[in-house]
C-alpha cells in the first residue's frame, strides 16, 4: 500500500451516486481492452452537473478536453459517495482517470466494497468535523501511515478514521491478493 | 438476546450458531446472479484470476439475465451479450436466458422470482444494487461489484459485515390510490438516502403481509435507495403460494426472535399516508402529490423492476381505461412473462394491452430501457430538459439519460393520472 498521496483535490458535494461519477451509457466499453477501457477515465465523473463541479466554485472539468487522466489525485466529497448502481465501473473510472484516494464523510456499501475488494483507490473518512475551507486546485499530502492530512494551503493538518477490517485487503490490493496471502485461494 | 431473519440467514449461511451486527464472516452463497452490463467484467476478472481452465463453482447457483441493453443498435452492447453467450456455452451453464430466444425473460429482479430463484431461508448475491429485491422472499439478497461477484464464481463464498436491522412496520388497509411505491416514498423522505447504510430493512405489520409478491417487491427493491444492505419481509402463505408453481425446492422460513434486537423502527399508519412523489434530484426528496400538482411533464414512464409489474400496470390501467394519455407515454414491462399477462389479463372487458394501446401508449419490448438511460436509442430515454413522471426507482441527475431532465417518480396510479393531463396529477382524482 501506499505510504503517502500528494496531489490536488476535486471538490465534490454530498450524494455523489454512480450516475454522475459514470453514467450507464458508457458502460457498454470493456475494461481491460487498452484502448476502450481509457474512456472510462474520459467520462469519470462527466455526469455530475456543472454548477457542481469542483466546488466551491463549480464549472471546473475534471477532465479536459479529450483527455483520459485527470489532473488531480485525490477526490473530497461528502456524505454518501458512491450511492446507487452496483457499477465496478465507477471507482474503476476514477482509478483510470488517476484518482488514488477519496476523502468523503461517509460511503455507499457498495461503492465501499469495489474501491477495496477491486484495489482501485483508497476509500478514506475524515475524523470528526471536514474543513470547509479546502478548495479545488489546492494540494493535499495524505500521510496514510499515520491517518492524516496536511493542507498545504491553508497549512493545517487533519485527522482520518482508521481503515479497520478491510485494511488488510487494502494493503493486499485488492480482494484476491488478500486470498491468496491467506491461502483462502490457490497463489 | 434473540436474532432478526437477516442475523439468523448469515448465521446459517456462515455455519456459526450466532452472528452479531458489525462482525465481519464470510458466508456460503446459494444463487449468483449476473447480466450484461457487470457479467462481462466479470467473467473477465473471473477467467484471470482462476486461470483459463477455471471452472464455476457450481453450475446450478450462476444465473445470468441479459437484461440492461437489449434493443440497441450500439455495437459495444451487442458484443458484451456476446460474451455472455459464449461463457454460457463454453461452460454449459444451464441458467443463462439468451436474448432473441424463447427463454429471454427482461429484467434479472423480477425475472429471479418468476423463475423460482428466489427461495426462503437463502443466500442470494447478484452484480446489481437491486438484487434486494429478492428479500421480498425472506432470504437475504444483496447486490456486489464485479471483482466480489468473480470471487463467488470462482468460491461460492464472499465476505459480508453482518449488519444492524431496522423495523418498519406498515399497519392498516391500504387504499384504492395507494400502492406499495408510495410507502418506499414514504420511507424515503423520513430514512433519507443513507440512513439505511450498511444495514437491513425489515419489513412488517398487517398492510404488508396483506400486499402480494409483486407489491412486497416494490419496498424491497427500494430498500438499495436508503442506502441499506438488503430489503427482506419474513416467507408467509402468500409467498408459499407465489412458489408452489415455481419451484420443487424445499426450504424453511425463517422470522425473526420476538427478543431480536432492531437500531431503529419506523411505524406507519396507513391512514396518514397520501399519494406521494420524489422529486428532483433524489429518491429521498418526498413530497406530496398535491403539493406539485400541475407539474407540466414531457414524458411518463411506466417500467423497471420497481414499477413495471403486473400489478403496476392493472394499477395504471384502472385509470387509463376509457382514456387517452396527453403526452408520450412509455410501458416497458419489467418480464416477458408480464408482457404476455399483459394480454390475458382483463378490466371492464378489455385486456390490460389493449387499454394501454387505447390510451395511446407506447409498449416496449422487456428490458432496462430507459429506466437507467442506457445507450442514445434507448426506448423512453430523457433528452434535454424533459420532464418526467416514472414508477422506476431514482431519479439522480442524468439517471434517465440528459443531465438535464428533471425526474419525478411515483406509483403507477398517480403516473397514469399524470399522463392523462401532461400535468403531475393526483390520482384521487380518477379513483372516486
Amino acid at each position: 500500500m501506499l505510504k503517502s498521496i500528494k496531489g490536488k483535490v476535486y471538490v465534490l458535494g454530498n450524494n455523489i451516486d454512480t450516475d454522475q461519477i459514470i453514467p450507464a451509457e458508457h458502460l457498454v466499453y470493456s475494461l481491460t481492452d487498452g484502448q476502450e477501457s481509457k474512456k472510462y477515465g474520459h467520462f469519470a465523473l462527466s455526469g455530475v452537473p456543472s454548477q457542481q463541479a469542483g466546488l466551491p466554485r463549480g464549472n471546473v472539468p475534471f477532465i479536459r478536453g479529450n483527455q483520459d487522466y485527470s489532473e488531480y489525485t485525490i477526490i473530497k466529497a461528502g456524505a454518501n459517495f458512491g450511492c446507487g448502481s452496483s457499477r465496478e465501473h465507477a471507482p474503476f473510472a476514477l482509478h483510470q482517470a488517476g484518482i488514488k484516494a477519496i476523502i468523503a464523510e461517509s460511503y455507499a456499501r457498495i461503492f465501499y466494497r469495489n474501491s477495496v475488494d477491486g484495489g482501485f483507490l483508497i476509500p478514506l473518512e475524515v475524523a470528526g468535523k471536514q474543513s470547509d475551507n479546502i478548495k479545488t486546485g489546492d494540494t493535499l499530502e495524505i500521510e496514510l501511515q499515520e491517518y492524516s492530512i496536511y493542507d498545504h494551503e491553508n497549512k493545517i493538518k487533519y485527522g482520518l478514521k482508521k481503515l479497520g477490517d478491510v485494511l488488510p485487503i487494502i494493503e493486499a490490493g485488492g480482494l484476491f491478493a488478500y486470498a491468496r496471502q491467506t491461502g483462502m485461494i490457490k497463489k | 438476546m434473540g436474532m432478526t431473519i437477516t442475523e439468523k440467514i448469515l448465521a446459517k449461511s456462515a455455519h456459526k450458531n450466532k452472528v452479531v451486527p458489525g462482525e465481519n464472516i464470510w458466508i456460503n452463497v446459494d444463487i449468483l446472479m449476473t447480466h450484461d452490463v457487470c457479467g462481462p467484467p466479470t467473467i473477465e476478472i473471473w477467467q484471470h484470476e482462476f486461470g483459463e481452465q477455471a471452472r464455476v463453482w457450481d453450475k446450478n447457483k450462476l444465473v445470468i439475465f441479459p437484461d440492461h441493453y437489449i434493443f440497441t443498435a450500439n455495437a459495444q452492447a451487442n458484443r458484451n451479450v456476446d460474451i455472455l453467450r459464449e461463457f454460457a456455452r463454453v461452460h454449459q451453464l444451464p441458467n443463462y436466458y439468451d436474448v432473441g430466444t424463447e427463454r429471454y425473460k427482461g429484467v434479472c429482479h423480477i425475472a429471479l422470482a418468476e423463475e423460482g430463484y428466489n427461495i426462503p431461508g437463502t443466500v442470494l448475491f447478484g452484480t446489481d444494487s437491486h438484487t434486494c429485491t429478492s428479500g421480498a422472499f425472506g432470504l437475504f439478497s444483496t447486490g456486489v461489484g464485479n471483482t466480489d461477484a468473480a470471487f463467488i464464481m470462482g468460491t461460492g463464498k464472499i465476505w459480508e459485515k453482518v449488519p444492524e436491522s431496522i423495523k418498519i412496520i406498515f399497519d392498516g388497509e391500504l387504499p384504492p390510490y395507494l400502492t406499495a411505491k408510495d410507502l418506499i416514498l414514504q420511507l424515503l423522505g423520513d430514512i433519507t438516502t443513507d440512513g439505511g447504510t450498511y444495514r437491513a430493512l425489515e419489513f412488517a405489520g398487517s398492510t404488508v403481509q396483506a400486499l402480494d409478491m409483486e407489491e412486497r417487491m416494490t419496498l424491497t427493491n427500494m430498500a438499495i435507495e436508503t442506502g441499506a444492505m438488503n430489503g427482506i419481509i419474513a416467507a408467509d402463505a402468500v409467498t408459499k403460494k407465489y412458489l408452489k408453481s415455481r419451484t420443487t425446492k424445499k426450504y424453511e422460513i425463517v422470522t425473526s426472535d420476538p427478543d431480536a434486537h432492531y437500531y431503529r423502527t419506523f411505524h406507519y399508519e396507513l391512514d396518514k399516508i397520501e399519494p406521494l412523489v420524489a422529486k428532483p434530484h433524489s429518491p429521498d426528496n418526498r413530497d406530496l402529490v398535491r403539493n406539485v400538482q400541475g407539474t407540466p411533464l414531457r414524458k411518463c414512464y411506466i417500467g423497471s423492476c420497481t414499477g413495471g409489474k403486473l400489478s403496476d400496470f392493472k394499477a395504471a390501467a384502472k385509470i387509463l381505461f376509457g382514456r387517452t394519455v396527453t403526452v408520450p407515454t412509455f410501458v416497458v414491462p419489467a418480464s416477458t412473462a408480464t408482457a404476455k399477462q399483459l394480454e390475458k389479463e382483463t378490466y371492464q372487458g378489455r385486456s390490460l394491452k389493449q387499454i394501454l394501446e387505447q390510451a395511446g401508449c407506447v409498449i416496449a419490448p422487456s428490458s432496462c430501457a430507459a429506466c437507467l438511460g442506457g445507450p442514445a436509442d434507448t426506448v423512453g430515454r430523457a433528452v434535454d430538459h424533459d420532464v418526467v413522471i416514472s414508477t422506476t426507482n431514482r431519479n439522480f441527475p442524468g439517471r434517465m439519460g440528459s443531465k438535464k431532465s428533471e425526474v419525478y417518480l411515483a406509483s403507477p396510479f398517480t403516473v397514469a393520472a399524470s399522463a392523462v393531463k401532461a400535468c403531475i396529477t393526483d390520482p384521487r382524482e380518477f379513483l372516486k
